[in-house]
């Protein structure tokens, strides 16, 4: 069996509310990633729609969007792993061209989360865990992810302004990326002076800098295998490797705090099927829906000791010209995260750094990229490594 | 028509709001009016769970005892508090949710409202204490010993 490349990525613009319906906005995602592998609809053999339901009014939206984005008769598929799907939707994909079913599949991500409102949407996300014995405490997605930053500090040190510095190369590359809902600027005092909106508390010890917003928004990955790839695509980038696990849903059945085992785990499956090691990856896509989840990943994928994840911050070595660039898209903190299309977004970003066509955020030469994306509070990790 | 069949949803009195009617642990809840707040412990492979399962996933067996927590002493893994929560948690508004390692076993849940912001420290010993909420609700609460 041959490998499986990426001939095409799209995204759509990622908004506060998009004002159109739910298979509008997938075609945006669509509808770019079509006309950069420079195919059409018959080219596709297969479709796979990744969103978290409960923020879709639609039920059964997969066939749906097909229809809409013009893939009729051809079948479709639906991947839900919350915050991860559409990289766990890359991962079915991947199976259904390897195993010879299809030649090349359309990997749709789409989350429409103002199809209701703030409220309820983090009221959902906190249904991302487990409802039976975590959610009647009232529980929410950064209240969790401040549990790992208040043990991440206490077992290493790890500081507030660690974590604003993360916000701060957020804030560096999130004014360059027109597709991203959060484009201003913002410097170390502004997120961490006690006057700043952005200091204003969250859940301890996380505040409003440390947190991304929620968005609408859409991605699409066409996948093909090596003939049809070399034959469609001038410059298809393959697929190396792809780690996928899960963890218990409540925190009482984790072993640390201070990382993600989900997010270890995948990361070694993928090193090991690419045949690579951290060392090894140029530039990096990572799951930052809050700063601490970025210093956890940081150390989880290895790029730095658990601990040490500040030290790479510190260095700037994860800034663009940095040893280890990741997120210079802005990441979830910029962009905003549309929880189905998030994967998708990050791949594409890393699909670009590895053609070289990422414009002013390009990183020197890539060869070797990652993407780790994470769903609910490491109930799922994935992680997902490119090549050129 | 025959008489309705009476359901035990004793599990939706859990928390501010429940999110769970029913639940073969439902048992857990009259414990819990009983001032313990109980885990269960399957007896061939001696492990014991919290949150308590009705089912051992290692030897598949669903005859699990349970214990009791109550009196156990736990120490504090984590902590974090909100300021906001989600909808029908506002009048609870501000609380700590926290996490206790008793060893065998950890809890989720709230530090209770008497213990002071710069009393809270990772590591404090700590145990569990049932709390009955307004409207004939009930959850635990973790105390300082």
């Amino acid at each position: 069996m041959g490998k499986v490349g990426i001939i095409g990525v799209g995204q759509s613009a990622f908004v506060r509310a998009y004002p159109g319906s739910l298979k509008e906005l997938a075609f945006e995602g669509y509808k770019e990633a079509v006309k950069d592998a420079g195919i059409t609809a018959k080219d596709i053999g297969a479709s796979v729609v990744c969103s978290a339901p409960e923020y879709d009014k639609q039920r059964s939206p997969a066939g749906v969007i097909a229809e809409y984005l013009g893939l009729n008769p051809q079948p479709t598929f639906y991947v839900e792993t919350l915050c991860s799907s559409s990289s766990m939707g890359l991962k079915l994909a991947y199976s259904l061209v390897k195993s010879g079913l299809h030649d090349s599949v359309a990997v749709i991500g789409i989350q429409k989360m103002s199809e209701i409102s703030s409220a309820e949407s983090q009221e959902r996300m906190g249904r991302g865990t487990d409802i039976q014995w975590e959610s009647p405490f009232g529980t929410m997605m950064p209240a969790y992810y401040a549990l790992f930053a208040q043990a991440h500090m206490a077992k290493y040190g790890t500081t507030l302004e660690d974590l604003s510095l993360i916000r701060v190369k957020s804030s560096t590359y999130g004014p360059l990326n027109e597709k991203a809902v959060f484009r201003k600027s913002l410097n170390l005092e502004n997120l961490t002076s006690p006057d700043s909106r952005m200091t204003a508390p969250i859940a301890s010890p996380l505040r409003v800098g440390d947190c991304c917003a929620n968005a609408d928004g859409s991605s699409c990955i066409i996948i093909a295998n090596e003939e049809k790839a070399k034959a469609l695509s001038k410059n298809p980038i393959w697929i190396l490797g792809l780690g996928a696990a899960t963890n218990s849903v409540n925190l009482t059945g984790r072993k640390i705090y201070t990382g993600l085992p989900a997010a270890r785990e995948a990361a070694k499956q993928a090193y090991e099927m690419a045949g690579i090691s951290a060392k090894d990856v140029d530039v990096a896509e990572v799951h930052d829906c809050f700063t601490i989840a970025e210093m956890m990943a940081y150390e989880d994928l290895g790029f730095a000791n658990p601990g040490k994840g500040k030290e790479l911050i510190h260095g700037k070595e994860t800034y663009k010209e940095g040893s280890i660039p990741v997120n210079v898209d802005g990441g979830l903190l910029s962009k905003g995260h549309p929880i189905g299309a998030t994967g998708g977004s990050q791949i594409r970003t890393i699909v670009q750094q590895l053609r070289g066509e990422a414009g002013e955020i390009q990183v020197k030469d890539p060869e070797i990229g990652l993407v780790h994306n994470i769903g609910g509070v490491g109930l799922y990790g994935n992680v997902t490594i490119l090549g050129r | 028509m025959g008489k309705k069949k009476e359901i035990d949803d004793r599990f939706k009195k859990f928390g501010t709001k429940s999110f769970t009617l029913t639940s073969k642990v439902n048992d857990f809840i009259d414990y819990l009016e009983k001032e313990k707040v109980m885990g269960t412990k399957c007896k061939d492979c001696n492990i014991n769970f919290f949150p308590p399962r009705a089912d051992c996933a290692s030897c598949l067996k669903s005859d699990l005892e349970w214990f009791d927590a109550t009196n156990d002493t736990g120490e504090l893994v984590t902590f974090s508090k909100m300021k906001y929560g989600p909808i029908g948690f506002e009048k609870d508004l501000p609380y700590t949710i926290a996490l206790v390692d008793f060893g065998d076993y950890k809890i989720f849940g709230r530090i209770g409202k008497n213990i002071a912001d710069k009393d809270i420290q990772i590591g404090m010993k700590m145990k569990v204490k049932v709390n009955k909420l307004d409207n004939d609700r009930i959850n635990y609460i973790f105390e300082k010993i």
